[in-house]
């Protein structure tokens, strides 16, 4: 058992999972706070072609996809700013050319589809000693930028227009939550492979976030969390000879699902806590505002379900139809 | 001490996709005044203080802060903006101290701790918003009032001479309206400037010095709220659909078509 433990692979193994396990969930703290869950799968689909220009150019396949990676991290966050409507298709576009793409390069390189393999779903236990030592300078630059700064970083992704106000540069913080992202993706790479790389800077998050009452316990137990799932993912695939990224991933569902139940019992208890103020909101406003047209589907106002009727986003507010015996007029909900 | 005024409007308009919002607004507000806006819905007075600080386009006229030009000021740690409220419980838990901590953001130095007196200065504001004893507790566990409550303290916490606040009132029950009015109140004593967008006076009358009424975006009245007809005071009346207002026909939401 120990030969195998301390065997040189599984020991750069254990260390690229360490920092791995440390840092993904650190950076992914913010990408949920942001509601930009997803944002890791897009860099992660995009970092395709990264490696194939490494594999196509014979340089190594971890600098291109840092710096593709990074790139790409930063066109998602120009277009997520610049707030247009077609943002979201323009992404789309974005990530599968990134797949497509990459699988084109890695053909015309002569490796076949069969060389990403290891990109795409990681080979933990065929990290060389470079890619350990550069994954810990990338992970470490990851750690410490997300702890140091976690005031700056908080107030942008907490409340972006309080932040903006302040005067603080939200362009530049959000920019650098999104590099820190993808760097944390080129490193997670070797380890749970492209495709997978979302679940561990997400997962633990959710887990944590079931029991932690402040943003910075939040993080600090979704690193020990991505730690303990990464460690113990390696640790059982080496022994069970099973796919490590797959199995790190597994590992950290499991405790996720493990824990869900105590999680949600203390949800019902907090909700229980919340106080009831009976003159919170008016129970009946009525909109001023001369209308144009009559709010409906497809009338350009954002629809929000509440309750038992549709609210219609006009001017920053909710509006809702209500017909009494004299005809109808807006609400202000 | 300088006097510069801390706020100039000269001729200020806003447009919001091609649609002039607010037109041709001027005042000045003097240190340790407290303005109300006073206005209905959709008369522009939450796009003004928007404006203000930056997030909304002034397009026409300029503002002054302490008497820099807006786009060249950079002293923003000397202006507090309290957002109306929103949704602070959804996302990752946040502590009432953690959100109210933020409040210091345009003073802090990257990779700077927290100094004591900074630690003090935000239990102080968690304080004096009344909420003493929940600087631990996750801001998802208040009430609505009590979240708006955290945001007057978060801005507070900066330290600010100016502050602008959104409706503070809006949704938040009677004893938070006092509590923020009695806060407001404090500040402005100790010197600060407040501008504040409201929909009714309520409980903050006793510490309005000047009201600023707004309709479609211009100002109908700019004076001491004594003079001020209760009628045009008073943002809530209710349309008389059957003389001249527009009368929506009759669909239901998610009735397809239109």
């Amino acid at each position: 058992m120990w030969d195998l433990l301390l065997a040189p692979f599984m020991i750069r193994a254990v260390i690229a999972a360490t920092v791995t396990g440390l840092a993904a969930p650190g950076i992914g703290t913010y990408l949920v706070q942001r509601r930009l869950s997803l944002l890791g799968d897009g860099i992660g689909h995009i970092t395709v072609t990264g490696v194939a220009l490494g594999l196509l150019t014979g340089t190594s396949p971890t600098y291109t996809a840092v710096v593709v990676a990074v790139i790409g991290a930063l066109v998602i966050e120009l277009i997520r700013a610049s707030g247009k409507a077609t943002g979201d298709l323009a992404l789309a576009l974005l990530f599968y050319g990134g797949i497509a793409g990459g699988l084109v390069l890695v053909q015309l390189a002569g490796n076949g589809a069969f060389a990403l393999q290891a990109y795409l779903f990681g080979s933990i236990t065929t990290i060389s000693s470079d890619d350990v030592v550069v994954s810990l300078v990338l992970a470490g630059i990851v750690i410490v930028a997300g702890l140091a700064l976690m005031p700056q970083l908080f107030a942008v992704s907490h409340d972006e227009d309080f932040a903006r106000a302040s005067g603080v540069p939200v362009w530049f913080y959000n920019g650098l939550i999104s590099v820190l992202a993808a760097v944390t993706v080129s490193v997670a790479m070797r380890t749970v492979g492209l495709l997978l790389v979302s679940a561990l800077m997400i997962i633990p998050v959710a887990t944590s976030q079931q029991f932690a009452r402040s943003f910075r316990s939040t993080m600090l137990v979704a690193m020990v969390g991505g730690l303990v799932a990464s460690l113990g993912g390696v640790v059982i695939s080496a022994f069970l000879n099973l796919p490590p990224g797959a199995t790190i991933v597994l590992v950290s569902l499991a405790g996720f699902v493990a824990t869900s139940p105590i999680g949600m019992v203390l949800e019902r208890r907090r909700r229980a806590r919340v106080p009831y103020d009976p003159d919170a909101l008016p129970l009946h406003e009525t909109s001023e505002e001369r209308h144009r047209h009559v709010h409906g589907p497809g009338c350009g106002h954002l629809a929000i379900e509440h309750g038992d009727h549709v609210d219609y986003v006009h001017d920053g507010h909710r509006h809702a139809v209500h017909v009494t015996g004299e005809g109808q007029h807006y609400d202000e909900h | 001490m300088t006097q510069l005024s801390p706020l100039v409007l000269d001729d200020v308009g806003v447009v919001l996709d091609g649609r002039p919002i607010v037109r041709d607004v001027s005042f000045d507000v003097a240190p340790g005044q407290v303005v109300a806006i006073l206005g209905a819905n959709g008369s522009g007075k939450s796009t003004l203080i928007k404006a203000l600080v930056g997030l909304n386009p002034v397009s026409h006229g300029t503002v002054s802060l302490f008497g820099t030009p807006q786009p060249r000021f950079r002293h923003w740690e000397r202006v507090g903006y309290v957002p109306q409220r929103s949704n602070l419980g959804t996302g990752v838990p946040a502590t009432v101290r953690e959100v109210v901590a933020s409040g210091r953001i345009a003073r802090r130095r990257p990779f700077w701790p927290m100094s004591r007196h900074e630690h003090d200065l935000v239990e102080a504001a968690v304080d004096l918003v009344g909420l003493g004893g929940r600087a631990g507790h996750p801001v998802a566990t208040l009430s609505g009032g009590q979240q708006q409550r955290v945001l007057v303290a978060r801005t507070l916490a900066g330290e600010p001479d100016l502050l602008l606040l959104d409706e503070p009132n809006a949704g938040v029950d009677h004893a938070s309206q006092v509590a923020i009015a009695e806060t407001l109140g404090g500040r402005a004593d100790a010197g600060a400037s407040v501008v504040v967008v409201l929909h009714e006076l309520g409980p903050f009358a006793p510490l309005i010095d000047r009201v600023v009424a707004l309709r479609e975006g211009r100002i109908t009245y700019d004076g001491p709220p004594g003079q001020l007809a209760e009628g045009a005071a008073h943002a809530h009346h209710h349309d008389d659909l059957e003389e001249g207002g527009w009368l929506p026909p009759m669909q239901a939401p998610l009735e397809g078509g239109r």
